[in-house]
C-alpha cells in the first residue's frame, strides 16, 4: 500500500535519519519505534505527504506518491501531536465537521457511532473547551473512524489515554486490518495489538557531526 | 463541483461561527478603525475643510491598520492546534481552504468596518457626494487587503513577532489599494469621474481573488512542513 525507499530526513540543518526503507501492505501494521527525536513524526510527516523527503521517494501501489498527491490525501488519516479540535465548538460539532469535510458531505450518521465507540456521547453536546487531554485525544482518534481511510497514521496516539482507550484503539486497529486497512503507529508504549512489523529508527540514526549545510 | 462549493461555504461558516465566538479579534479591529478615525478630529482641531480634505486618507489608512492587526491570528490558531495539519490533509485544494479562510475573516472584520465606515465619514466631515464612492471603494478594496493580508499570514506562521514581520511584508502590497481608493474618494468629492479609478480598484481584486490564495497556499504548505 505505502513504502518508502531510502528515505532521508533533513531538518534544520541536521539529518534524522537516513538510508530508511520500509513497506506497508494491506492488513499490515507498522509500528515505529526509537528514541525520543529519532524521527518518528518526521516520517509519519513524511508518509502523509506534509514533509518532504529530502532523499528517496514514497511510493503508494507501486506509484509515487507525488504523481497523485490527492489521491494519497484521500487515502490516509493522520493524528498527530495536535488534536485539531476547536475549543468553543461542540463535541459532535468538531467531529462532523471532518466527518463531513474527508467527504465531501457524504458522511453524517458516522459520527454518532463513532463518538459512541469512544465514550463520548454523554458528553456530545458539551463544549470541546471542558474536556480533558485524554477526552480531547479520544476525539481526535474518533476522526479515524469516520473518515473510513485505509492508511491511518498515529503519532504517539496512546498518549493522555487511560487503559481501557488503549484497548479500545488497540481493537480498532485489529479491526481496521481485518477489513484491509493498514496502519503505521508510532509509540513507545506497547499497544495491544499482535503480530505487527516493527521498524526501530534508532538504526538509521545519522552520525551527530553529520550535518549539512 | 457542487461538493467543492459545498466544502467551501461549510468551512467559511465555521469559521465565521469560530471568529464571532472569539470574538476579540473581530472587535478589535472595528474599535481600532473608530478610535483612530475619531482621533484625528481631536488632533488636528475642528478646522472643517482641513479635514474634509483628508477625511479620505485617514479613513483608508485606519482601515488598513484594522485590516493588519486582525490578521496575525488568521491561520495562527489553525497553526497551532494541529487544524491546519488536517486541513492540508483534507479533500477541498488547499487554495480553496485559504480562500475560505480569508473570506470568513473578511465578513467578521471587513464588513462591519464597511457598514462603520459612511458614520466615521461624517464625524471627518466628508463631502456628500464622496459617500457613495466610500462604499464602492471599500467594497472592492477591503477584499483585496484580507487576501493580501492573508499571504503575509502565511509566511510569517511560525516566527516569533510575526506582528511586526507582517507589517513590513504587507504595507507594501496595499500601497495600490490605497491609492486607487483614496483617488476616487477624492475624485467623486472634487465632482470628478470616478470610473477609471475604481476599475484599477476592481483590477487590483481580480488580481488578488485570484494569485492570492495559490501563494498563500504556498505559503502554508512550507509552514507544515
Amino acid at each position: 500500500m505505502l513504502a518508502g525507499e531510502r528515505l532521508a530526513c533533513l531538518r534544520s540543518h541536521r539529518l534524522i535519519f537516513a538510508e530508511l526503507s520500509f513497506r506497508v501492505g494491506r492488513g499490515e501494521v507498522l509500528v515505529l519505534t526509537g528514541r525520543n527525536g529519532s524521527g518518528k513524526s518526521s516520517l509519519i510527516r513524511m508518509m502523509a505527504g506534509l514533509l518532504p523527503p529530502f532523499d528517496g521517494r514514497l511510493l503508494r501501489d507501486g506509484r509515487p506518491v507525488q504523481e497523485d498527491p490527492g489521491g494519497h490525501r484521500a487515502d490516509l488519516a493522520y493524528v498527530g501531536h495536535l488534536d485539531g479540535i476547536k475549543l468553543p465548538l461542540t463535541v459532535a460539532a468538531n467531529l462532523s465537521f471532518w466527518a463531513a469535510a474527508d467527504h465531501h458531505g457524504a458522511a453524517g450518521a458516522g459520527v454518532e457511532k463513532a463518538l459512541a465507540t469512544w465514550g463520548l456521547a454523554p458528553l456530545a453536546q458539551m463544549p470541546a473547551r471542558y474536556l480533558s487531554a485524554g477526552q480531547r485525544r479520544r476525539l481526535a482518534l474518533a476522526r479515524l473512524l469516520v473518515s473510513c481511510r485505509r492508511l491511518w497514521l498515529l503519532d504517539e496516539p496512546t498518549v493522555a489515554l487511560d487503559a481501557a482507550s488503549v484497548d479500545t484503539l488497540g481493537q480498532l486497529v485489529q479491526q481496521h486490518r481485518a477489513d484491509g486497512g493498514a496502519a503505521v503507529v508510532a509509540t513507545h508504549a506497547a499497544l495491544p495489538i499482535s503480530d505487527c512489523t516493527e521498524l526501530s529508527l534508532d538504526g538509521f540514526a545519522a552520525p551527530m557531526e553529520d550535518t549539512i549545510g | 463541483m457542487t461538493a467543492v462549493l459545498r466544502a467551501w461555504i461549510r468551512l467559511v461558516r465555521r469559521d465565521v461561527r469560530l471568529g464571532l465566538s472569539a470574538g476579540s479579534d473581530a472587535a478589535a479591529a472595528l474599535v481600532f478603525f473608530i478610535v483612530t478615525t475619531a482621533l484625528f478630529p481631536l488632533g488636528i482641531g475642528p478646522e472643517a475643510n482641513l479635514l474634509a480634505r483628508i477625511a479620505a486618507g485617514v479613513l483608508w489608512v485606519a482601515a488598513l491598520l484594522a485590516n493588519l492587526l486582525s490578521m496575525e491570528r488568521l491561520f495562527a490558531t489553525d497553526y497551532e492546534d494541529g487544524t491546519l495539519d488536517l486541513l492540508v490533509l483534507s479533500p477541498l485544494p488547499l487554495e480553496l481552504v485559504a480562500l475560505a479562510k480569508v473570506a470568513a475573516h473578511w465578513l467578521i472584520t471587513g464588513l462591519p468596518l464597511l457598514l462603520i465606515a459612511p458614520l466615521m465619514g461624517a464625524l471627518l466631515g466628508l463631502p456628500g457626494p464622496a459617500f457613495g464612492t466610500l462604499g464602492l471603494a471599500l467594497v472592492l478594496g477591503t477584499p483585496s487587503l484580507s487576501l493580501l493580508g492573508g499571504i503575509g499570514a502565511a509566511l510569517v506562521l511560525g516566527t516569533r513577532r510575526g506582528g511586526v514581520l507582517l507589517a513590513l511584508l504587507i504595507l507594501p502590497l496595499f500601497v495600490p489599494v490605497l491609492i486607487f481608493a483614496v483617488s476616487a474618494i477624492d475624485a467623486a468629492a472634487a465632482g470628478l469621474t470616478v470610473r477609471p479609478h475604481l476599475l484599477l480598484l476592481a483590477s487590483v481584486l481580480a488580481l488578488t481573488v485570484t494569485c492570492g490564495p495559490i501563494a498563500c497556499a504556498a505559503a502554508l504548505r512550507q509552514a507544515v512542513r
